[in-house]
């Protein structure tokens, strides 16, 4: 797999020491870059030259390096994670690109996720979101049998579909409203598909939408753009299920509040 | 100091104990859990299902996390399956079979009573993850499909596509959301543990790295719980994450908690080759591939035809050949090794000849490339973007890379170490997989650990222990911290030639090439010297820039590797002292004729466990005794 056809790279980076601070994007030239290297790679050998020169290396996050646990974020040339198809950040590789290439590399923008510094952003308000019911009740105990559940497999799989979603954001980073309704549909859609995501799905779908409103993830207006950068291909049929669901909530559902003391 | 190893293994028969001890436990009534306070470090699947049951039973819950979200460690990246003793599919699975598969595939190296109590438990994970919502794969009807792996004639592997673990993990997560919904759990993110602080001789606290403002932080409990992963990014590459590091485990060994087997490393047969020096990690290809791949290489040492174009019979399918009960099923250790021997005998291919085939042609042929792409097609894809090959056309080209760790803090039955109050769970702690762990029982330890087996043990602990009221004013406190600013400070003004990358690199080659998948004596001497060596020019020669007051990665990477280098060191020293091979640990000098692990039951059916004594002083070797009453011990054989 190796190869000799090694090539030399112009990047402009965004520099930022915090989010206090005003960023701008600074020229670097990176040569011997090989083909079977990933994009962070790069990075990597870049951030190299700079420590031995002792400049401050450039910050970015990433973890597994394997397209699984969301971390690698970047806007490469103006889209999330490159804009390759099914493609995290880590996992795209040198040999899309040509020598001479001018790539451009910024963080995720959006309102609700602040830079920490450089690449990195503050991405803690997707937990916010899931902290207001993306999850169904069921305390550890002794869970009834696995098999006295029975999901239709389509409907498992269509489930599946929606929970492969890894939470790195780049739907809101690509949506021009900034918006986290891919993200977030995929959950309530996933546990609304689920016989035991029943008894909360008009709560959820309530109160995970009103919290994303409120920490300033924009609406959706049917660009599109998130299904088509979503690096695990997440289709925006689930934000329907999701509206949906809210509907189907708002008009009839009402909490009462009961004591629940006793003899 | 003596340190004591009492296994505290529960008296009874074996199916009972565990039972019997739960009942035999102290608990804590419910007004008086939200008394208790305790630290859950690491978020993976064991720390993540122990912090929301422990927070739905009302204890107060800290929980760290490295990343910049619990959803994130590195379970996340487990791909295959978890097994369960379900016997879905009546095949002759049981609790005792899924017990005797663990203690066999772990070479006889692992403790009965807590294996045991693993198969027990393993039936209640399945159903607590389906009640959580879990999409598990499934059948027409509606039923739990299974699938096998490596090491069992059984199917009793469950799993969510390619994505276990991430499947698990964003359960675990959900559930710690719910409870931190409620109040009960606090959430630590951007943390990294920089040290235990103990207090009278128990654990009541840690010192963290906050990663963002590099500011260090004080957190007091009644008890700490260690779910920091294992530590095979001491080779550098690895098939573990980029934070994955040991020095929370490291940190604790200093402070008293034994460290058993750290030699017991697991190379996994089936990752995609090494194909440069800037490569920064290895990726796993799911031995779930292996129910349907055939490993093979040339008949013909230097073979340099395309692999399409060798004819059948020119093929050396040799793991059925050597194994034919087990075929390309055979347990990860021993597929390892024979790929090993493949390259050693000069038959590997691709451009380094580090490399074999795993090759679908017939599975399509039989099956249709629809049922493949249904099993496997996201491990495909993922292979075809990594390499630009695509394995529905031509065989996947895989080596073993290093995964996971067997080795860690020792535990008793309690999943207590050495120190009171630490407990350490997952793979963190060397408890289940003996010297090799079996595909698909990482993800069923960690949530065993987690869900059913601490807020059990730990009850007890609280309930039987004095707990006096600490604060983290108190000096141990101030000691802790101040010690870690020291060694910031000296990593910061070092300001040498070479990268942190650099030495991490020089280990990760001392380690492959002499604490690998083969190990001899006169390799292991040249490795603990030359590691000492690269540790001395480590705190000479090392460049971190920048400072400490901000999110500074180089800084964080150089604590790991400072840590790395002395863990790299006992590794070496534990191979050394182990004159056997077992397992995942392959000594040269005890070998058969045709290659494969002897091992000494009359001198070493015991875990090696290593006591700190000081920087300038050598470990203290101990041994915890194993005592087989149930199994037989015998020669591990998958002919």
């Amino acid at each position: 797999m190796a190869s000799e056809n090694t090539m030399t790279l112009n990047l402009k980076i965004w520099r930022q020491k915090n989010g206090a601070t005003e960023g701008k994007l600074v020229d670097y030239r990176v040569d011997h870059v090989s083909p079977d290297m990933s994009f962070l790679e790069m990075i990597d050998v870049l951030n190299g030259q700079l420590v031995k020169k002792g400049e401050d290396p450039i910050a970015f996050d990433h973890d597994c390096r394997e397209g699984i646990c969301g971390m690698c974020s970047m806007m490469i040339n103006g889209k999330a994670h490159g804009g390759y198809k099914n493609t995290t950040t880590c996992q795209v590789h040198m040999r899309l690109y040509n020598n001479g290439d001018t790539i451009v590399i910024e963080p995720f923008r959006a309102q609700a996720f602040p830079i920490v510094k450089d690449l990195a952003v503050d991405r803690s308000a997707i937990d916010k979101v899931m902290i207001k019911g993306g999850y169904i009740t069921a305390n550890t105990g002794n869970a009834q049998d696995a098999n006295a559940i029975l999901i239709p497999k389509p409907i498992a799989d269509e489930a599946m579909d929606a929970a492969a979603c890894i939470g790195c954001g780049a739907c809101v980073a690509s949506c021009p409203n900034g918006s986290g309704m891919l993200f977030m549909g995929a959950k309530i859609s996933q546990l609304a598909l689920l016989p035991q995501g029943q008894p909360e799905a008009p709560k959820r779908a309530l109160n995970m939408v009103h919290e994303h409103d409120s920490l300033g993830f924009g609406n959706c207006t049917n660009h599109a753009e998130c299904e088509a950068t979503c690096p695990k291909g997440i289709s925006i049929e689930h934000i329907a299920r999701m509206n949906r669901e809210y509907l189907k909530a708002a008009f009839t559902y009402y909490e009462k509040t009961r004591s629940e003391g006793g003899a | 100091m003596a340190i004591n190893l009492d296994p505290k293994i529960p008296s009874g028969d074996l199916k009972d104990k565990w039972q019997k001890h739960k009942f035999d436990s102290k608990l804590v009534n419910p007004a008086n859990k939200r008394k208790f306070s305790v630290i859950v470090v690491g978020t993976g699947l064991a720390g993540g299902s122990a912090a929301a049951t422990l927070a739905e039973l009302g204890y107060n819950v800290m929980s760290f996390c490295i990343q910049d979200t619990p959803r994130r460690a590195h379970s996340i990246a487990a791909q295959g399956g978890i097994n369960a003793a379900k016997n879905y599919p009546n095949d002759g699975d049981s609790v005792k079979r899924l017990f005797y598969d663990t203690i066999k595939g772990g070479d006889y190296r692992a403790r009965e009573a807590n294996v045991y109590r693993l198969a027990e438990v393993s039936t209640n994970i399945i159903d607590q993850m389906v009640a959580q919502g879990v999409p598990f794969a499934r059948e027409y009807g509606g039923y739990l499909d299974n699938r096998s792996f490596g090491g069992a004639q059984v199917s009793r592997t469950f799993y969510a596509r390619g994505q276990t673990g991430q499947q698990l993990l964003l359960g675990c997560y959900s559930g710690m959301m719910k409870m931190v919904s409620k109040g009960k759990i606090k959430m630590f993110n951007r943390r990294e543990m920089m040290d235990l602080v103990t207090i009278n001789g128990k654990a009541r606290g840690i010192i963290v790295r906050n990663l963002i403002t590099g500011e260090l932080e004080r957190y007091a409990a009644d008890a700490v719980l260690l779910c920091t992963g294992g530590y095979g990014n001491v080779y550098f590459l690895s098939t573990n994450a980029m934070t994955s590091n040991a020095s929370a485990a490291w940190r604790c060994y200093k402070r008293g908690a034994a460290f058993a087997n750290p030699c017991f490393t697991q190379i996994h047969p089936t990752c995609i080759p090494v194909h440069g020096d800037y490569q920064s990690k290895l990726t796993l290809m799911s031995e779930s591939l292996r129910n349907d791949g055939r490993v093979w290489v040339p008949n013909a040492v230097g073979d340099k035809r395309k692999p399409e174009e060798i004819p059948e019979e020119e093929r050396d399918y040799y793991l059925e050949r050597v194994y034919p009960s087990f075929g390309n099923l055979a347990p990860r250790d021993v597929s390892s090794r024979q790929a090993k021997y493949r390259y050693d005998e000069g038959k590997g291919v691709g451009s380094t000849g580090q490399a074999v085939y795993l090759d679908f042609r017939d599975a399509i042929k039989r099956d249709g490339r629809e049922v493949i792409a249904g099993r496997y097609g996201n491990l495909f894809e993922m292979y075809e973007r990594i390499t630009g090959d695509d394995p529905y056309k031509t065989p996947m080209m895989i080596y073993p890379a290093v995964h996971y760790t067997m080795g860690g803090l020792w535990v008793d039955y309690n999943l207590q170490s050495t120190v009171p109050g630490l407990h350490v769970l997952g793979e963190a702690n060397f408890s289940d997989h003996g010297a090799n762990r079996l595909g698909a029982s990482a993800l069923m330890q960690g949530l065993a650990d987690g869900y059913f087996v601490i807020p059990n043990t730990l009850s007890h602990y609280l309930a039987s222990t004095p707990l006096e009221k600490v604060t983290t004013d108190d000096q141990a406190f101030k000691d802790a911290e101040e010690a870690v600013k020291i060694q910031t400070s000296k990593l910061l003004g070092i300001k040498g030639k070479r990268t942190v990358d650099d030495f991490h690199k020089a280990l990760g080659h001392i380690m492959w090439e002499k604490v690998g998948m083969a190990r001899n004596e006169t390799g292991l001497k040249w490795a603990i010297d030359n590691i000492r060596k690269l540790k001395e020019e480590f705190w000479h020669d090392v460049n971190v820039p920048g400072d400490v007051g901000n999110f500074n990665l180089e800084l964080h990477k150089a604590t790991r590797v400072a840590d790395f280098l002395e863990l790299g060191e006992l590794m070496a020293l534990d191979a050394l002292e182990r004159n056997e091979s077992c397992g995942g640990h392959f000594r040269e000098e005890y070998q058969t004729k045709d290659g494969e692990a002897v091992r000494d039951d009359e001198k070493y059916a015991h875990s090696a466990v290593w006591e700190y004594t000081g920087q300038n002083s050598s470990p203290i070797r101990h041994k915890e005794e194993l005592k087989f009453e149930y199994v037989q011990l015998a020669t591990r054989s998958y002919k």
